[in-house]
Formats: C-alpha cells, sequence, structure tokens
C-alpha cells in the first residue's frame, strides 16, 4: 500500500491526509463567512427573502445565526485542519431547519413559498455539511495498512544511536507496547508485548541484517504470535553531531483475527503509536529520562493529550 | 499545599492540593520562597490561551529551597540550595537548548503534538501555561516540581534578597533580552511600547547596552513615571500624543533605530474605533491577537531599523503593515526568552548593582491573597507594576 507521508517538525514522518474534505470544509467556511455577514448586515433583505420578515422574533433569530455563522467560519478556517468545526456547522444546520419547521407553521402564500425555498436551500447545505463533517472526522481515525514508516532526528551521533537501539532490551524504555525483550545472543531475541486486560503476546526475532552504524532489520520467528518485521535506518545529520533515525515496521499476515491483534496493541492508529514512541525515544537518547508534566504524568501520548488531569501534583502514583 | 489555580476565565482561586514529588531523575522539588504575577499570566486569565483546564496551577516566575532531588540531577545542586528557576523548561541536549535557544527545547513539552497543530512547531514546556504548553503545574503555590533542574534551577550564593534575584525567572532577561536583538550600536535611540516590568527592564537593559536615549511608550502615568525615574527614560503617554508623531519629532524624521514590542497581544489603541474594531474580531475568534504595538512600531522605526517582539502572541495577527515593513528594509526578531542562558550573566549584573530588580515591586502579598493581586495587577489599580506572592 502507499502510504503519503509528510514530514514534521522534528522530523517525524506523518501520513498525509486526504486533502478533498479539508478544501471543502474551507469553501464552507467562507461559505459561513458570507452568510453570516449578510445575516448581520442586511438582515431585512435576508428575512424578507426567507419570507419571514413579518415577525420581530425572526429578526432576533435571524441575527444570532447570522453570529452562529461568524463563528463557524472562524473555525473552520483558522485551524489548519478542520475537523469538529465541520460538526458545528451540522449542529447550526440542525437549529435553522428546527428553526424554518417553526416559522412554516404560520406562514401562508407568498411568504411560505419563500420559506419553503429557504428551508431547501438550508436541507441542501445541510446534507453537504454532514457529508464533509463525516469524511473530514473520518480521516483522523483512518489507519495505515501493514507498514508503517516514522522518523526523528535525534541530537547525537549516529555511533550512540545506533548503539542504543542495537540493544532491543532499551525498547521498552520509549515502546509503551511492549513489556520487555530479551537478547538470547545469536542475533535471536524475545519479544514480550502488553495487550489490554493484563494479556500478553509474545514473539521470537532474529536479525535479517546488521550494518553498524548503518541498518537494523529484524522480522520475527515463523509460529510466532505476531508476525511482523522492522527496519530502522540510522543517516548523518547536521554536520554528524545529529542522525536522523527512520523507521519502517512491517505486519506481513494476512488480516482478519492478526488485523485485530495490531489494533488492541498499536490502537486504532499505528502510525500515531510509532510517532509517540520515537519522540520517547528522542527524549531517553538525549535526556536520560521521559519528560513528564503534571496533565501528562505518562509522558507523550496523543492519544491521552485529549483527556488530560488538571496540572496539579498526582495524589498517588 | 495551598495553590492558586485557573477556575474560569477571569477566576482564579487558592486551593489544597497534593504536594508535588521528584517523579523523574532530574527533578527538584522547590519550597516557594517568592512568586510573581506575570502580565503574560493575565493572559491566560483572560481565557486568551486556549487549553486550561480548570484545577491548573499558576505561575511561573519563582525562586525557593530545593527540599529534595532526584538522583540524576548534575551541575552540584544540594537540598537547602536557595534557587531561581527558569520559566521555560529545558533539557539542556536537544539541539535548541544545545544552541542557547532554551524557550524552544524539543524535548520538554510533552504535548507537543497538540503545539504543533497550532503553532506548526512546538516550543518548550513552560511552568503554570497551559496544556498547550506542557500541563506543567506553575510556581504559585508552597511548593513547585522542577524538571530539568541542573538546566532551570541557579543557584544563589549570596544574600542577595529575593526581591532582587527573583525576576532572574522571567521579566528580566524577557527584557533584556529584548534589547540584545536590537543590537545596539552606541548613540542609538531605542523605543519601547510597555512600561510594564519587561518594558522597563527594556529600557533599563538598552542603556546597559549602549543606547544614547530611550523612550517608553504607554498610557498609565504611573508606570511612565517608574520609566522615567528609575530607568531614566523619556516617555509617551499615547492617550494624550499621537505616538508616530511625537517619535517623528524626538528623532528629528529618522525614526528610532530599534523598536521594542513589550506589549503584546492584548494590546490597547488610543482610537475607541480601532480598538473596538479588533476586540470585536478577536471576541469572534477571526483574529487572536490585537497588534496595534506592533503595527506602529513597525510604522515609526528607522529605515533599516529593527523591531524586537517580546510581548506574548499567541496565534493570528490582522492587517500587519508588510508593506512597510519589506519597502523600509526592517528586521524584526523576537522570542520568549532563552532564560537559561541570561540568568548567570545577569545575576552578575545585578551583584554589581548595574541592575536594581526590585525597582518594580508595588505589592508583596501572601499567596492566599493572589485573587486580588490578580485583580489590581489586571485592572492598574493601586499603581500596581508587579505584585510578589509569598507562600
Ligand atoms: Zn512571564
Ligand atoms: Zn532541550
Amino acid at each position: 500500500m502507499d502510504v503519503r507521508s509528510v514530514t514534521d517538525a522534528l522530523g517525524i514522518q506523518r501520513e498525509s491526509e486526504d486533502r478533498a474534505p479539508q478544501s471543502s470544509a474551507r469553501v464552507l467556511g467562507w461559505l459561513s463567512l458570507g452568510l453570516g455577514v449578510a445575516a448581520l448586515a442586511a438582515q431585512p433583505s435576508v428575512s424578507r427573502l426567507c419570507g419571514v420578515d413579518d415577525s420581530p422574533a425572526a429578526r432576533t433569530v435571524l441575527r444570532l445565526a447570522g453570529a452562529r455563522e461568524l463563528g463557524t467560519a472562524a473555525a473552520l478556517l483558522i485551524p489548519r485542519r478542520a475537523r469538529w468545526g465541520m460538526w458545528a456547522r451540522v449542529a447550526g444546520d440542525a437549529v435553522d431547519l428546527a428553526a424554518c419547521a417553526m416559522a412554516m407553521r404560520d406562514r401562508r402564500g407568498d411568504r411560505r413559498q419563500r420559506l419553503t425555498y429557504a428551508t431547501l436551500a438550508v436541507a441542501g447545505i445541510a446534507a453537504v455539511d454532514l457529508h464533509t463533517a463525516v469524511r473530514a472526522t473520518r480521516g483522523a481515525r483512518r489507519t495505515t495498512g501493514d507498514r508503517v514508516r516514522a522518523s526523528v532526528t535525534v541530537n547525537r551521533s549516529v555511533e550512540d544511536t545506533y548503539r542504543f537501539w542495537h540493544d532491543f532490551e532499551n525498547l521498552p524504555r520509549f515502546m509503551y507496547h511492549l513489556e520487555s525483550v530479551r537478547m538470547d545472543g545469536d542475533g535471536r531475541s524475545h519479544w514480550t508485548a502488553r495487550a489490554p486486560a493484563g494479556q500478553t503476546v509474545d514473539w521470537e526475532a532474529e536479525l535479517v541484517d546488521d550494518r553498524p552504524n548503518e541498518l537494523i532489520m529484524w522480522r520475527s520467528v515463523a509460529g510466532g504470535g505476531l508476525p511482523n518485521s522492522g527496519c530502522v535506518r540510522f543517516v548523518p545529520a547536521g554536520g554528524g553531531r545529529a542522525t536522523e533515525v527512520r523507521v519502517e515496521l512491517g505486519f506481513t499476515a494476512p488480516g482478519g483475527r492478526f488485523g485485530a491483534r495490531i489494533a488492541k496493541l498499536f490502537g486504532e492508529n499505528p502510525h500515531q503509536q510509532i510517532c509517540d514512541d520515537l519522540r520517547r525515544f528522542k527524549q531517553v537518547i538525549e535526556t536520560g529520562e521521559i519528560t513528564r508534566s503534571d496533565g501528562s504524568p505518562d509522558g507523550t501520548s496523543l492519544r491521552q493529550q485529549m483527556m488530560q488531569r488538571p496540572a496539579q501534583p498526582l495524589a498517588t502514583r | 499545599m495551598k495553590a492558586n489555580c485557573w477556575v474560569a476565565p477571569d477566576n482564579v482561586a487558592v486551593q489544597d492540593v497534593p504536594d508535588p514529588r521528584i517523579i523523574n531523575p532530574r527533578d527538584a522539588v522547590v519550597r516557594v520562597t517568592s512568586s510573581a504575577i506575570c502580565g503574560s499570566d493575565l493572559h491566560l486569565l483572560q481565557g486568551y490561551v486556549p487549553a486550561m483546564r480548570k484545577g491548573d496551577i499558576l505561575g511561573h516566575e519563582f525562586m525557593g529551597e530545593i527540599v529534595e532531588l532526584g538522583n540524576g540531577v548534575r551541575d552540584g545542586l544540594r537540598v537547602g540550595d536557595r534557587v531561581v528557576v527558569a520559566f521555560p523548561i529545558a533539557c539542556g541536549n536537544c539541539t535548541s537548548c544545545e544552541r542557547g535557544l532554551h524557550s524552544l527545547c524539543e524535548n520538554s513539552n510533552p504535548n507537543a503534538a497538540v503545539a504543533e497543530l497550532a503553532m506548526g512547531h512546538s516550543p518548550a514546556g513552560i511552568f503554570g501555561y497551559s496544556h498547550l504548553l506542557g500541563g506543567y503545574a506553575g510556581g504559585q503555590a508552597q511548593y513547585a516540581r522542577v524538571p530539568y533542574a541542573d538546566v532551570g534551577a541557579l543557584k544563589i550564593e549570596d544574600d542577595l534578597p529575593d526581591e532582587k534575584v527573583l525576576f532572574l525567572s522571567d521579566v528580566l532577561p524577557t527584557g533584556y533580552m529584548a534589547a540584545e536583538m536590537c543590537d545596539i550600536e552606541r548613540g542609538d535611540v531605542v523605543a519601547v511600547w510597555g512600561a510594564g516590568p519587561v518594558g522597563y527592564f527594556s529600557a533599563v537593559s538598552a542603556f546597559l547596552l549602549g543606547a544614547e536615549r530611550v523612550i517608553v511608550i504607554d498610557r498609565f502615568p504611573y508606570r511612565l513615571r517608574l520609566a522615567r525615574e528609575r530607568a531614566g527614560a523619556e516617555t509617551i503617554n499615547y492617550e494624550d500624543t499621537d505616538v508616530m508623531d511625537a517619535l517623528r519629532e524626538m528623532t528629528a524624521g529618522r525614526g528610532p533605530d530599534a523598536c521594542i514590542d513589550a506589549v503584546g497581544m492584548e494590546g490597547h489603541h488610543a482610537s475607541a474605533a480601532l480598538h473596538a474594531y479588533d476586540k470585536t474580531k478577536q471576541a469572534v475568534k477571526a483574529e487572536t491577537d490585537r497588534p496595534h504595538a506592533l503595527r506602529e512600531a513597525v510604522l515609526s522605526c528607522r529605515n533599516g531599523g529593527t523591531i524586537s517582539a517580546v510581548g506574548a502572541y499567541t496565534g493570528f495577527i490582522d492587517k500587519f503593515p508588510m508593506g512597510s515593513f519589506m519597502n523600509r528594509s526592517l528586521t524584526m526578531r523576537s522570542g520568549q526568552a532563552h532564560v537559561q542562558r541570561y540568568m548567570r550573566p545577569l545575576l552578575d549584573r545585578i551583584r554589581k548593582g548595574e541592575i536594581d530588580p526590585s525597582a518594580i515591586i508595588t505589592h508583596t502579598m501572601r499567596l492566599d491573597d493572589a485573587p486580588r493581586g490578580y485583580d489590581i495587577f489586571k485592572n492598574k489599580r493601586e499603581d500596581c507594576v508587579k505584585v510578589v506572592l509569598k507562600p
């Protein structure tokens, strides 16, 4: 599978996103801005056009809707990716449709006709919004298939970085899904990974290729619990004082039960997990520790960031 | 322990919270002896910085006594040492730290991915400064955990009182760096927007670095008086004088050689209409920051001069005078202070009597009175310039 990727601030590669929902979100953002400005600035003409110019309450509703459109425009146009902002638009559409339905009850004749057209227009916009919102937020949870790539730049020499990684027993320090790795000699190693509910998954791995200060490649031995392979390359950067670490992990067995197992270990987005792993790898090899704050006591983990604790010391750990 | 916590926009409260402990080998726990309220805390107070959470402990300017040390702390810190703590948290090992850009430490923000979404790249973590910048508990508390203490905590060996050294943690290095970024040459005229603590230290530092004249711009007479009487600056009150006209007049038409923006995103404008326009845009989130001072600095600066921006901005600004900036070969430099690299040299200047940081303290109160401290500082009541809290 071809994973389109981009590289972020720390040189960590991320898969790039399907851009279509983002660009339609921006178009909708500009539409919101236009509607908001129109509703606020030309409120009498707009209310006539919608067929609700006979009620003072409708004027207030229209003004509120205008203000809301401005807010929505900001939510869609300011962030780099409009995701949850789209759902604000959908919610707004629902409110508008409800307002139209209420207004419809006591409008007659010409006015009712204009109101019907306005309602149909809102319904059309709502359908487009819903479609865009679903696509924009689904993109966030997309998994990457059976190969995951990520990279990071660390401020250590290629020799130091290679040596640290070559000792696989170091990996569980920053790869949170691993419980332990035991080196058995002869290029063989025994890996234990954490699975939910206190379960573990074990497998044996062997070195496939090992070029000092350049590359380490390994794969699991047939018959293990989790067929996988990995490759990490070390490339000098910053005049040789720093090292680009480029990791590629592969899960080669066919999907089904196996795919579910990967999801259990790595969460819904294995790529995100690897990016977090590499950020922690950078912290460990550069500073000797994982950076922990009071809001993120377990260190870097994108998943936790949505539900952080207040920045206060923990009572017990 | 007691700590001053953010509760909701415009609402802080002193609460009982758990004591901090060592959780990483290079941590120290400090018993806070003095902690200050900083102008940038006001941006948090009013909710302009996203990602605050109910219960977050505030405060990033503090000092105290080490009561506990992790076993990985290097550089000879001992339990019982008096230390001043730098507000940016920096590891000392990454490329940015090695370059002396400590406020850009690549390892100290565990929430870097979120900051990247908002800013493209993440800066360092900061004590008590929202979850966007790490979610660290701040120092307006009886105790504070200091990560990477061997890089961020400076030992004070002599008996200089807290009042003289506390501001090494933030406003003094920030003001000094603002002046340093101006590349001042002997005889230069430097204009400073903002006569708060950072503006004051920018003015003092500009003189130390060779400026001939410093002109400070603000709207509060008592702050301008401080700049005149203690820093030796000339002053402009923008509420009754047109700043650009005055600067042109004072420099015989050429404009200041360097302009320092020590105001940031919550600037005011003498024109009520323009101020209302920006406030409205900010309220509907069509613009996050109000850059009046920055615009005026660009338009006032002499051809080929330097703009040094240290006032806090968080997001996007509008109507930046790019035409003036480009056509007149201006240079702009900016940044959160790389405090760690300035602490020791500035401590030496304090020892020699070249700077007296205590000049800005107008209020000293108990930690319990923090909400009142925020109130008078925010509303510029009781001629408040700087509040120091004593836990
Ligand atoms: Zn500050
Ligand atoms: Zn660093």
